[in-house]
């Protein structure tokens, strides 16, 4: 494979796949409710089935941990495999915890002597990018996140304020809480505005085990709100993908983001 | 003050005093081949599931290779939610040393804060219990409180606890 194209495709997957992508990524913690002082280990990846490993690693580059002050964590023992991506995170502050993969960049189309030619990078690379006599210039804002919560000890709330970038979710039920039989409620926001209209898809993991998918699939309401009732205890996959138009903004015409979370739902 | 009004006070005083709650719960006997004592939380709820008291929790108490007991606190998922997460352990009077095989029976008094805490109205005593590669379980006895006359409300586990006994005294 030539070297450039091999750049290509793996800077490709350090940004978020297209939402026509059919993969899935996730972070799956190795537990999400514990007693203070404890370590837990993190897995990354992306694949088809949840939540199995058979496909690529997450990359780790963009990996922010959030300690329960809002500061920025650390992870040890990082490791990027065949399938999956691994580390380790001490929890030494009791509360809630966020480990995420932020991905922000653009997408750009143009036409170049009859071709069409894509790229991904970031915005400040993008005046490099592209040449002089490009026609039908494309430009797509793109954001995905994947992210899961953890508490040590009782939950706390200063990771789930929203950051007003991307696709987020406003969890009114704290992640660290949610068990079979519950109803937990959700709003999505998109650059911090109440995101109506967005397909939510989830889906419970040990998908080898059963015959369907058996996906719940919500659609936010005016004011971005949706809710699930947890049926039966598990992990769960909970992705929402959203594209809309970007009228006042002077370098792209369209913005799409993506949001993942890993969910434990613990029985009663 | 009127000496009928001093015979009721001595009277009402009088009751109160022997006022009693009495918990007796059974760890039974399990011929496995490995065997850890359970942990075990014993706490009062009202209808609105907060909490009232927290009456047990027995857990280990030291520090081994695998870590401290309290690493396994969350595995008492429901106590753990409801309350136990927001607490410092050790609690005086509370919290202890596992408990082998038998009949534990804790004896909350009328000079007790848990009693003192027990407004009149309707509560549920849990008792969960999880044991190491064993199981885990969750009784509940609702109860109102005061009783006019001595009461026994039991419950009966199936698997990590055996009889589980609340004799309430007015």
């Amino acid at each position: 494979m030539k070297a450039s194209l091999r750049r290509l495709l793996l800077a490709s997957l350090a940004l978020l796949p297209l939402p026509a992508l059919a993969h899935k990524a996730w972070l799956l913690p190795s537990a999400t409710v514990l007693s203070e002082g404890q370590w837990i280990t993190v897995d990354g990846a992306v694949s088809n089935d949840l939540f199995y490993f058979n496909h690529v690693p997450l990359r780790l580059d963009n990996l922010a941990i959030t300690r329960p002050d809002g500061k920025r964590g650390r992870f040890s023992n990082g490791h990027t495999g065949r399938f999956r991506s691994v580390f380790d995170i001490e929890l030494d502050q009791p509360g809630t915890w966020r480990i995420a993969v932020l991905n922000e960049g653009l997408f750009a189309s143009w036409s170049e002597n009859g071709e069409v030619k894509r790229w991904r990078g970031r915005e400040a690379d993008l005046g490099k990018a592209l040449p002089a006599g490009a026609t039908d210039v494309r430009i797509t804002r793109s954001s995905g996140r994947i992210e899961t919560y953890v508490t040590a000890g009782a939950p706390t709330d200063t990771v789930l304020k929203p950051q007003g970038r991307g696709l987020e979710l406003v969890q009114d039920t704290h992640p660290n809480d949610l068990f079979a039989g519950e109803t937990a409620r959700y709003q999505f926001l998109l650059d911090g505005k109440p995101a109506a209209g967005v397909q939510v898809e989830i889906v419970a993991g040990g998908t080898r085990y059963r015959s369907r998918q058996d996906e719940m699939v919500k659609t936010t309401d005016a004011e971005g709100r949706f809710e699930v009732t947890w049926q039966a205890p598990g992990m769960y996959w909970l992705e929402a993908t959203t594209v809309a138009p970007l009228p006042d903004d002077a370098l792209a015409n369209e913005r799409r983001a993506s949001y993942v979370v890993t969910l434990e739902v613990l029985p009663q | 003050m009127s000496r009928f009004a001093l015979l009721l006070l001595t009277f009402a005083a009088a009751a109160v005093q022997g006022a009693e709650l009495k918990l007796s719960v059974e760890i039974p006997r399990l011929e496995v081949a490995e065997y850890h004592r359970p942990y075990v939380a014993a706490w009062i709820e009202r209808g609105d599931r907060s909490v009232v008291a927290q009456l047990a929790v027995w857990y280990q108490q030291t520090e081994t290779r695998e870590g401290h007991g309290t690493k396994w606190l969350p595995d008492l998922r429901q106590w753990w939610r409801r309350g136990g997460r927001s607490l410092q352990m050790p609690i005086d009077g509370v919290t202890g040393a596992t408990r082998p095989p038998g009949t534990h029976t804790l004896r909350i008094g009328a000079d007790s804060r848990v009693l003192a805490a027990l407004q009149p109205g309707s509560y549920v005593l849990l008792v969960e219990a999880v044991r190491e590669v064993g199981g885990r379980e969750l009784l509940q006895i609702p109860f109102d409180w005061p009783v006019p006359e001595a009461r026994t409300l039991d419950a009966r586990g199936e698997h990590e606890l055996g009889a589980v006994t609340l004799d309430l005294v007015p």
